[in-house]
């Protein structure tokens, strides 16, 4: 039995029916867990000391519009002390998801990266604001359903300073 | 257009002119660019400045790190909305009289980025003087843009571009 199987095996004996898929792909594992569970997961994950995933390496979301809960979200996380990695999938609507920015600082600025990008609204998130597109922008952008080129894009665009406002 | 100025024509007379000439010579070869640099059309700026092709035979080798030091703005790569306001901001900050170059296809017309989060050009918020097409335009290009500007540079009249502005007023 690989490294890997091992690790689908404790997290198996662990957590039982909340993991609801857990598959090896190219070699990596993969779990698939309901977003109630999430957070314990991931807490287990990064705190047992012969796991110990210290680092997350990427948190970013995925869109199938036909589906229910539509909106996936996938974190990779990565023990620098066992050189190992590991996928976690949920699935989440639009509302209601947890944040882990307490347990990775990074997942702060990554879950803005989704709100921005899905409009998925993460709770506990302690500065949830768009990041990459500007302030006044409406919808979001990795969506299914936004127009690829987005609306009003070759619309004259006027930028007012914020010392020119108050005058 | 009707004439300003003291009203008798006098822009158009000799020693104005001669005046004209002298203060367009000495603007038009000390162009003072800011250091700034959006996307990949910069790497092709910073070679323009290096020995290899030498802005500093057109007088422009001197990148001043403020905007309150410089009177050329080399608008160089991509500009997305998020950026748009800094971008605008340093132009408002650059005394006058300041200059525009939009250099390649982004800065010119959005370029490939035909996108919901790229500014379709930067003469949407900003006036532009010279615009350098190319994707990346090579550092000859930004030469031959600096010596067009230099060209409309030595066109102008200090009544268009006054000597002195006074603080709140623009040119």
């Amino acid at each position: 039995m690989s490294e890997q199987q091992e690790l689908l095996k404790t997290l198996s004996d662990r957590f039982g029916q909340k993991i609801s898929e857990a598959y090896l792909s190219f070699g990596e594992p993969v779990v698939k867990v309901g977003r109630d569970s999430l957070r314990d997961l991931i807490s287990f994950l990064k705190n047992d000391p012969g796991l110990s995933f210290d680092m997350l390496v990427d948190l970013f979301g995925v869109d199938y519009p036909e589906a229910e809960p539509r909106f996936e979200i996938v974190y990779i996380l990565r023990s620098t002390r066992n050189n190992k990695r590991v996928t976690i999938k949920t699935r989440t609507r639009q509302t209601g998801m947890d944040t882990v920015s307490d347990l990775f600082k990074a997942a702060e600025w990554l879950e803005r990266e989704i709100y921005d990008m899905f409009g998925v609204q993460f709770v506990n998130h302690p500065d949830l604001r768009r990041i990459y597109t500007d302030d006044d922008f409406e919808g979001h952008p990795l969506r299914k359903d936004f127009p690829l080129q987005g609306r009003d894009y070759d619309k004259p665009f006027t930028v007012t300073l914020e010392e020119e406002r108050s005058k | 257009m009707e004439k300003r100025g003291i009203g008798m024509g006098i822009e158009d007379s000799v020693p104005v002119k001669m005046v004209d000439f002298i203060i367009n010579w000495a603007r038009k070869n000390s162009l003072f660019p800011v250091t700034f640099g959006l996307a990949c059309c910069a790497l092709e700026m910073m070679v323009a400045s290096s020995a290899e092709y030498d802005i500093a035979r057109f007088g422009a080798e001197v990148f001043r790190p403020s905007p309150r030091q410089s009177d050329l703005m080399i608008v160089a790569g991509t500009l997305t909305k998020k950026m748009a306001p800094m971008v605008k901001r340093i132009y408002e900050q650059m005394p006058n009289p300041k200059w525009v170059i939009a250099f390649g296809a982004c800065a010119s017309s959005g370029g490939i980025f035909r996108s919901y989060s790229v500014v379709q050009g930067v003469d949407q918020i900003v006036p532009v003087d010279v615009y350098i097409p190319g994707c990346p335009p090579r550092p000859e290009a930004l030469l031959t843009g600096l010596m067009e500007l230099q060209k409309k540079i030595q066109k102008e009249t200090i009544k268009d571009r006054p000597l002195i502005t006074l603080p709140g007023k623009t040119a």
